[in-house]
């Protein structure tokens, strides 16, 4: 396994957030994990990422523990993240401070194609959209050539629209880039869409319901059948019937 | 013209015009703007408009440029450990309300009178502000962009240089713009006391050589005037490309 959780809980003073979590990420595998807000999901992929110690159990990333955060693993947080008093050329540059000025530019140049950003390199986060923020965002996280992604509700506060967008867009650089994903959200479509296999929580204290594969090839049609049943599958997991 | 030229312009218009007014009801109120700007044309001519501004400016120089240098490192340090924050606080805290005036006495008994005086008064003015707003924008760095820097696993040095100044800065061009206002201030008053030479030791000067009035008012627009520059001129500083995120009305 990549990333395995053994036996992970944690609490906040009194309040019991996860309570024995066991899970593995394999190499290369994209994994949604899903949930009721306040779920400890975030918590999770905190403690994941060397944010946060477990309250017992341990997280170990091929085969070593998680002490702290790492560069071979990066956290990527809602757009905020990006920083806004550099260039969209300074934030994909920001983590590659080990390398030449020649290969840091052929570096950053790479990013910005990947996530279609040419044309903005000189541009501060406050001239672009959300989405292209978010961009920013995956492509400083990509440019270190990190092992694993964690991604915490990464498209949360964009428009439904940008959204979709910004899922293909993701599962095309995951495709080019096969990196391990873990995922975090509360949109079960967001992760039937994107998923390999969708770890299903409980409302708080968290714990894991069920685990579910999507075999669904990409590009995955959200009108099929197979698509409607594991939603739906998702839906009734977490004690939702799928009717407004 | 705009609108935005035309109507600071009729304000000032219109303060011109109720001085002149009320001085023409009781002429023994204040020199009117006329016999001012004689007053000021006076002084040029003299040779003092240009020594007296430029010898209270080389004071703010020196005693705010000392403030900046020991208080943003100080403000810095601060602000990143809880520690000396909980230890430094109270006594910020306490030396705050104590007006740099009240250190008149005191400046002269370690300084004598003359310009390092009115130097040390005007770092004293600058320090405090200034050390408290650099600890405060490092509290209010936000903790996404602090989580991200120790992720890529950046050098202490680097990150100072690129994460914690910039994330400060908006704030602390804010805080060194009011106090660059302050320390102003205060070089006026600090010089009515302790040298013979500037603005404010015109103002006192002229009274005390024979009740030279229009000088007084002279004087007083004179500091309005370069209080009003210095501020346009570290407000130009707030348009920087790599600060504008910090300012909400962008």
């Amino acid at each position: 396994m990549k990333v395995q959780f053994s036996d992970v809980s944690m609490r906040f003073g009194a309040m019991e957030v996860l309570q024995h979590i066991t899970l593995g990420a394999e190499e290369g595998e994209f994994l949604c994990i899903v949930g009721p807000s306040g779920c400890g999901k975030s918590t999770l992929l905190n403690i994941a990422g060397g944010f946060l110690a477990p309250g017992s159990g341990s997280v170990t990333i091929d085969g070593e523990p998680v002490t702290a955060p790492d560069r071979r693993r990066i956290f990527v947080f809602q757009e905020r993240g990006v920083f806004p008093w550099l260039t969209v050329e300074g934030n994909i540059g920001f983590g590659l401070f080990d390398m030449d000025e020649a290969g840091r530019e052929a570096r950053v140049a790479q990013y910005i194609d990947l996530v279609g950003l040419k044309g903005f390199e000189k541009s501060y986060p406050r001239e672009l959209s959300g989405g292209m923020k978010q961009r920013v965002e995956v492509a400083r996280a990509l440019a270190v050539n990190p092992d694993v992604l964690f991604l915490d509700e990464p498209f949360g506060a964009l428009d439904s629209i940008t959204r979709l967008q910004m899922r293909s867009e993701l599962l095309r650089i995951w495709r080019a880039e096969r990196k391990t994903v873990l995922f975090v959200t509360h949109d079960i479509e967001e992760s039937v869409q994107l998923a390999d296999r969708v770890v299903v929580m409980s409302a708080r204290p968290g714990r894991i319901r069920r685990v579910v594969d999507i075999d669904i090839p990409h590009p995955r049609d959200l009108s099929s059948r197979r698509y409607i049943e594991l939603r739906d599958l998702i839906f009734g997991e977490i004690g939702l019937a799928h009717q407004v | 013209m705009s609108r935005s030229r035309l109507l600071p312009l009729t304000g000032i218009a219109a303060a011109l015009a109720a001085w002149q007014i009320a001085i023409m009801l009781r002429p023994s109120l204040i020199p009117g703007p006329i016999a001012v700007a004689r007053g000021i044309g006076e002084l040029a001519v003299r040779g003092l408009l240009v020594k007296y501004v430029v010898a209270s400016l080389f004071r703010v120089t020196w005693g705010y440029l000392a403030a900046l240098v020991i208080a943003i490192p100080l403000g810095l340090l601060l602000g990143m450990g809880r520690i000396g924050e909980m230890a430094a606080n109270p006594i910020l805290q306490i030396l705050r309300p104590i007006s740099p005036l009240a250190w008149i006495p005191i400046a002269i008994l370690w300084f004598g009178v003359g310009d390092v005086s009115a130097i040390f008064l005007i770092f004293l003015a600058a320090l405090l502000p200034m050390t408290v707003a650099t600890m405060n924008a490092v509290h209010n760095i936000d903790p996404v962009h602090l989580a991200a820097a120790r992720n890529f696993g950046i050098p202490l040095r680097a990150r100072m240089r690129d994460v914690l100044i910039p994330a400060i800065l908006p704030q602390l061009i804010v805080a060194m713009r009011i106090a660059l206002g302050v320390a102003w201030l205060v070089v006026v008053a600090a010089e009515m006391i302790a040298v013979n030479s500037g603005l404010g030791f015109l103002i006192v000067d002229a009274r005390n050589a024979g009740n030279r009035y229009d000088l007084v008012v002279a004087g007083m627009v004179l500091i309005g005037l370069v209080g009003i520059v210095l501020d346009l001129l570290m407000r130009r500083l707030e348009r920087l490309d790599s600060v504008r995120w910090g300012y909400a009305s962008e």
